[in-house]
């Protein structure tokens, strides 16, 4: 394999003032990823700051509902800040404080990932700024007020559709700017190599532990692993492991929005072609002069018009497959879960939630299926309940 | 000698950018035609971009009014066609790499040829990614342009004697845009290039008045103004055409008082 490529994806299509950055972010990397004393320190902030490992929950009230496949949930949801964003955030703030930066600036669609990031730079004593659409700080403004809790700087980006591709646009262009001090955390296994490796192998651990904690209690590996893909980082943190794995079936859920055959979606590997953005060759949604398509998802965090290489790379490989959610699935599995199993999840795992409910009646109770639950959905409560037709103020 | 490095012949070179179809693509041809009377030596054509991560909010803003006008990269081949037939100025198309890509790289290329642009400049194909677009660019005769930056440091030397047309030296970190000021870190790039390479190098990013291009053209083979044209062109949209001659021949004048040193 070529360096930072997943087959003809990946890459570093950057321009020039950011590329001593990267390069000086790879060997970094490449030096310390290998080494005892930051792993242990890694491994020992997982553990004792952000919880892990999370738990693996048998959903044994969802099992018996659906009378299919027996379900586990991987409960991402129980980290500190209440996602998987954690995992790569402490990884890469750890690693930037090793390369001396003391400044931290991150993108963020539903606020996860501007959560987390703030919460490692309090943690690590570091400066920190926030890059967020305006359509998502209105969707997010609790998320905005932690960050700023945490005392972060959040930024408003109004350029383009004000949301999460917007916000990397901009923070790109801030990291332009202010290099020598400052370490771009990115939010998910995209944009230019190494980010995609870097973040992938942050967020690893999920499959890692699904694998043991599976083997504990099953003794067995699990028949599908399930999760949902904005840009991919909880999902392929989960497939990583079981890649090699070919009986392990890895299933990733797309915002389907208002539907793929309306504009209004975020199905990158459903609808979307092959093009070069935001540092990577991928799949874009765009028209066919490769300007890049405004989509939309009910969710901030998978209202992304791309998706991460090394998905690009198994969906041509058929190692992975991609099936869009829609805005309504979500939604009735977000409710269903907190009904069911007393588990509100994010809306963005609500997508895999759903396919996972279709999916499970359709194999047949001797199958196990671990379905990634990414991220916990007090955020999304405010939203769902207007959406239903109630007021509540946040 | 291609016409790019034809333009460095007799004086410094003046390069003004405009993004094609911005405010309309009838207002973009008359826009050439008043650059090359100011004395443009290359003129730059934005391909507009959905999301220029290069830009500053001037260009970018430019950007979304022209793909707001309609404009596609097919409407700017059949200007700089049409112009052809008029001015011989050379062109160069700057653009991101992937309306280029999702055109195909082929195609792309033929097309600049057929139709007369004569270089690419492309702020988001870095060297290391450029062999997948170079070759095409060669057969088609077609200049990819190649940037160097502040914060290029050891990368210049290799950049700067793998390229061809002139070198894009970008004046300081950070996007597109007006500078109050600039520090010497063009000038040191430059005398970098300058150990390994003849190639004429432009400065660009941030020059916005006629006093600050005067000052680049002491040590520089040619300024390359952007965000400057842009604004006068937000501001007076299809009445621009004679602001923005103007503003070429204050330049164009100011970057003479510099005598060519070879």
């Amino acid at each position: 394999m070529v360096k930072g490529k997943f087959g003809k994806y990946g890459g570093q299509y950057i321009p020039e003032t950011l590329m001593s950055a990267v390069l000086e972010l790879e060997t970094a990397y490449d030096y310390w990823c290998h080494k005892p004393d930051f792993l242990e320190e890694l491994n020992l902030l997982l553990k004792q700051y952000a919880g892990r490992p999370s738990l693996l929950y048998f959903a044994a009230k969802m099992t018996s509902d659906l009378g299919g496949a027996q379900i586990y949930l991987k409960r991402e949801d129980l980290n500190h800040t209440g996602s998987h964003k954690i995992n790569n955030v402490l990884g890469q703030s750890l690693l930037a404080k090793k390369m001396g930066k003391t400044r931290l600036i991150a993108e963020t669609g539903a606020g996860q990932h501007g959560v987390a990031t703030a919460t490692a730079a309090a943690l690590m004593n570091m400066q920190c700024e926030i890059f967020m659409g305006c359509e998502d700080i209105k969707r997010q403004s609790l998320n905005v007020y932690r960050m700023e809790l945490l005392g972060a700087k959040v930024n408003s980006v109004s350029s383009g559709t004000g949301t999460l591709k917007d916000a990397v646009n901009a923070t790109m262009r801030e990291w332009a700017s202010r290099i020598s001090d400052t370490h771009y955390c990115l939010g998910s296994v995209m944009g230019p190599h190494p980010f995609p490796t870097i973040v992938r192998d942050f967020q690893a651990v999920i499959g890692r532990e699904i694998k043991e904690q599976l083997m504990n209690v099953e003794n067995r590996s699990p028949n599908a692993v399930i999760a949902c893909v904005g840009g991919g980082s909880n999902a392929i943190g989960s497939f990583y492991e079981f890649i090699g794995d070919e009986t392990v079936e890895l299933i990733g859920c797309e915002a389907g929005g208002k539907g793929i055959r309306t504009a209004e979606n975020a199905a990158t590997l459903t609808n979307g072609t092959v093009g070069v953005f935001h540092g990577m060759k991928s799949y874009f949604c765009q028209d066919k002069y490769g300007q890049i398509a405004p989509v939309y998802s009910i969710s901030a965090g998978l209202d992304y018009p791309g998706v991460g290489p090394e998905h690009a790379g198994l969906f041509d490989a058929g190692r992975s497959r991609y099936v869009p959610v829609s805005d309504d699935e979500a939604l009735e599995a977000f409710e269903y879960l907190s009904r069911t199993e007393g588990i509100i999840p994010a809306i963005e795992s609500a997508h895999a939630i759903a396919y996972a409910k279709h999916y499970a009646q359709s194999l047949g109770k001797d199958k196990i299926i671990v379905v990634t639950l990414s991220g916990r959905g007090d955020k999304d409560v405010a939203a769902v309940a207007r959406y239903r037709g109630k007021t509540v103020y946040e | 000698m291609n016409k790019i490095e034809q333009a460095f012949l007799h004086e410094k070179a003046f390069i003004p950018y405009i993004t094609g179809g911005d405010p309309d693509i009838e207002t973009s041809e008359k826009l050439l035609y008043a650059l090359h009377n100011a004395g443009a030596n290359i003129i730059e054509i934005g391909v507009p971009f959905s999301d220029p991560i290069a830009e500053g909010p001037v260009i970018e803003q430019a950007n979304q009014r022209a793909l707001k006008a309609g404009c596609t990269v097919d409407w700017l081949f059949e200007l700089v066609e049409r112009v052809r037939a008029k001015i011989d100025v050379p062109i160069v198309f700057m653009t991101y790499y992937n309306p280029v890509f999702v055109y195909g790289n082929n195609k792309f290329a033929k097309h600049c040829a057929e139709c007369g642009v004569d270089g690419l400049i492309i702020p988001d194909l870095p060297f290391e990614e450029r062999d997948e677009l170079y070759e095409q660019c060669n057969q088609n005769e077609i200049t990819l342009i190649s940037l160097i930056a502040p914060t290029s440091k050891s990368r210049i030397a290799r950049i700067a004697s793998a390229s061809s047309g002139f070198l894009y030296c970008v004046s300081s970190l950070g996007v597109t845009g007006e500078r109050h000021q600039f520090d010497d870190s063009a000038k040191l790039m430059i005398e970098q290039v300058r150990n390994v390479s003849s190639i004429p190098c432009c400065v660009g990013f941030g020059i916005s008045t006629a006093e600050q291009a005067r000052q680049v053209a002491n040590y520089a083979d040619g300024v390359i103004i952007g965000s400057s044209f842009v604004k006068v062109i937000a501001k007076y949209g299809r009445d621009s055409v004679d602001e923005i001659w103007r503003l070429g021949r204050k330049i164009r004048q100011a970057i003479n008082e510099n005598k060519i040193q070879k």
